[in-house]
């Protein structure tokens, strides 16, 4: 068991980074608790692998430390740390059996024969592996392989965290189900700290408690599900979760009134508190966030209602998914019955409470 | 309604008679002087399997064949580890991984008989400077005298001509092993011996086949080196299977015999290549326990 805690951590392939895009991952401070289920989820090549091997010890990190428990690891390697990898296409020694492949971490650490059988009897049963332990590995099927991979880092009891760098990529839809909620079953058996890497929104959001959301070498935020769904501090959050994503619409922002498309609607008192004091640095220029869940559709023009013309009009079965051209902008939104026809004239409201702005990227109210 | 006819026939006769040509009715020649006494064009007798026995019987054939198989089988033994030592040893990627695979293929752009003429010289102990170098250092060494320095010489001068083959089929092999197999080893702890003897040799297991084979049929078929050597002697300890064919066919002109013993060196060849693939097909595949 052990918190991971990353102090100053950064990485840059190349020596003597200096601006920020000289990093594959930038300066970051974070602890994560001890039997926690992470997932990093960010773009390809947003640095979460390479994140993920700094915490195995396959990477050495150029700047900043990694403490597990408070133990500085950051200059072990990765057998002397007690951290299980599953890599994204499965691992196994194709000559072995299943049962020498799960005992081959064991061998390695000079156990006895006894109790290496007794340990990988109760894994193998824990993975659903029992029937095929005296089976030639290379035999099986892709999920029973992934298994496997995963196996030969439970067998080992001093292990404290299971990395999981996109496991489930080769596997088939239906066992990817079955698979992920195996994993549940051992983490609240194990009580071990699972961190996973993926960049399918559904994957990290179903499996860990708190999503890491990476881009371009940098952490943007972390928090639950439900945070980085209503409340995205970063514009990439915003776009990046959610199917479709945020609409991100150009505004201005004056004198308590925010302007899309020269229309003009008052700003609550709590959000132009916030933005004033950035009227200056920003340009009096923001961007409203709002998801297409909440966008409101009316008939009639009303109190702060802007007119939008429909774009297309899709009927999805359980709702529609509706397009709008507003301004320069364009505006998804999941509405629960259909507007009118393409071409029609509509008016989109924007309920305060579910309305964010961001400046600079980054959220302000 | 299916039709049945022998159309099908037609289609694949462009591929038989190509295979006819180039090898079937070659191969029939042989059979053709295997089976018959030749007196002259117009006067031959049939004589059944009378060369095969008297081949069979040839006391030279037996020691050409025993000195054929040491020799192929010292070939394997010496090339196929030495090589994947190499490859192993070799740096995976960058400049100088190309450097050193140009200089590692470098013996295989050279053709047999210059092969056999570089070392026939490079051995000289009057002007060759290995040949001298041994002499100076105390060792007497002189393959034109001795059969055994004349035998050494023809299989260093093969491990250097076609050990980088091997290199090289083995470089691939481990080139196409992904990372996440090294790195899921140092996860589990793996020894270095452990890493090579659990991945990088069952990945290697396809091409080593090939290295195998390839490596066995080219020693099993020697004539250049040793031929340019010392033509097969001294006496005739580097007298291999296909010198003995040649001193039949050519020299002796006993086309009966020769063409019989044809047949007999083609099917050890197949049998052999057989063998060897069969077996390591079976290798590492299989349940234990």
């Amino acid at each position: 068991m052990a918190r991971i805690e990353l102090q100053q951590l950064a990485h840059a392939y190349r020596p003597n980074p200096t601006v920020p895009a000289d990093y594959a991952l930038r300066p970051m401070t974070m602890t994560w608790d001890d039997g926690g289920a992470y997932a990093l989820l960010g773009p390809s090549g947003c640095g979460k692998t390479t994140l993920l091997n700094i915490i195995s010890g396959l990477v050495k990190p150029s700047h900043g430390r990694v403490l597990f428990d408070g133990k500085d690891v950051t200059d072990l390697p990765p057998e002397a740390r007690n951290i299980a990898q599953v890599f994204q296409f499965p691992v196994i020694y194709d000559t072995m059996t299943v049962f020498d492949n799960l005992a081959f971490p064991l061998r390695n650490r000079g156990w006895k024969e006894a109790a290496i059988r007794q340990r990988v009897e109760h894994v193998g049963a824990m993975l659903e592996l029992s029937g095929d332990l005296k089976h030639r590995a290379s035999g099986l099927s892709v999920d029973a392989k992934q298994k496997i991979s995963l196996g030969r880092g439970l067998v080992r009891p001093d292990v404290a965290a299971v990395l999981f760098d996109e496991p489930l990529t080769v596997i088939d839809p239906h066992l990817k189900w079955l698979l992920r909620r195996k994993l549940k079953e051992i983490h609240h058996e194990l009580k071990l700290s699972l961190i996973y890497v993926t960049h399918d929104q559904i994957e990290a959001l179903t499996f860990a408690d708190q999503v890491v959301v990476m881009t371009q070498g940098e952490v943007v935020q972390t928090g639950s599900a439900q945070d980085l769904f209503e409340q995205p501090q970063h514009t990439f959050v915003g776009y990046f979760i959610g199917n479709p994503g945020m609409n991100l619409l150009a505004c201005t922002v004056a004198d308590g009134m925010a302007g899309i498309g020269g229309h003009h609607f008052p700003l609550p008192a709590a959000v132009w508190q916030a933005l004033e004091p950035l009227q200056h640095s920003s340009g009096g220029q923001a961007r409203l966030g709002i998801r297409p869940e909440y966008v409101e559709c009316l008939a009639a023009p009303q109190d702060g209602s802007l007119p939008a013309t429909i774009i297309s009009m899709r009927d999805l079965g359980t709702h529609y998914l509706a397009e709008f051209q507003l301004g320069a902008n364009r505006v998804a939104a999941k509405l629960a019955r259909s507007a009118g026809q393409p071409g029609a004239m509509a008016w989109l409201h924007f309920p305060p409470q579910r309305t964010l702005y961001y400046v600079n990227e980054q959220r302000v109210a | 309604m299916k039709t049945y006819n022998n159309r099908a026939w037609f289609l694949i006769l462009p591929v038989i008679i190509c295979v006819a040509f180039s090898a079937i009715l070659p191969l029939m020649t042989i059979v053709n002087y295997s089976v018959q006494d030749i007196i002259s064009p117009t006067q031959k007798i049939f004589v059944g399997m009378e060369w095969f026995r008297s081949v069979m019987r040839d006391s030279d054939l037996h020691g050409a064949l025993s000195r054929q198989l040491v020799f192929s089988l010292a070939v394997l033994l010496i090339q196929i580890p030495l090589g994947v030592l190499i490859a192993l040893a070799m740096p995976a990627s960058g400049w100088r991984a190309s450097l050193a695979l140009v200089l590692i293929a470098l013996p295989l752009l050279i053709p047999w008989n210059v092969v056999g003429t570089i070392w026939q010289i490079f051995g000289r102990d009057d002007i060759g400077l290995l040949g001298h170098a041994i002499n100076a250092a105390g060792i007497s060494y002189n393959y034109t005298g001795s059969s055994i320095d004349a035998w050494v010489t023809v299989l260093v001068m093969d491990v250097w001509h076609w050990t980088p083959l091997v290199v090289l089929l083995a470089y691939a092999g481990l080139r196409s092993i992904p990372d996440a197999y090294y790195q899921a080893a140092r996860i589990d702890g793996a020894s270095r011996w452990a890493v090579f003897r659990f991945i990088e040799l069952p990945k290697m297991r396809n091409v080593l086949m090939i290295a195998v084979l390839l490596r066995f049929m080219d020693s099993f078929m020697i004539y250049t080196e040793p031929f340019v050597l010392t033509g097969g002697g001294p006496g005739n300890a580097t007298t291999f299977l296909s010198q003995y064919l040649t001193q039949k066919a050519v020299g002796q002109f006993d086309l009966g015999p020769a063409a019989a013993f044809s047949l007999i060196y083609f099917l050890i060849i197949l049998l052999f290549c057989f063998v060897l693939y069969t077996w390591m097909q079976r290798l590492g595949t299989g349940d234990q326990k």
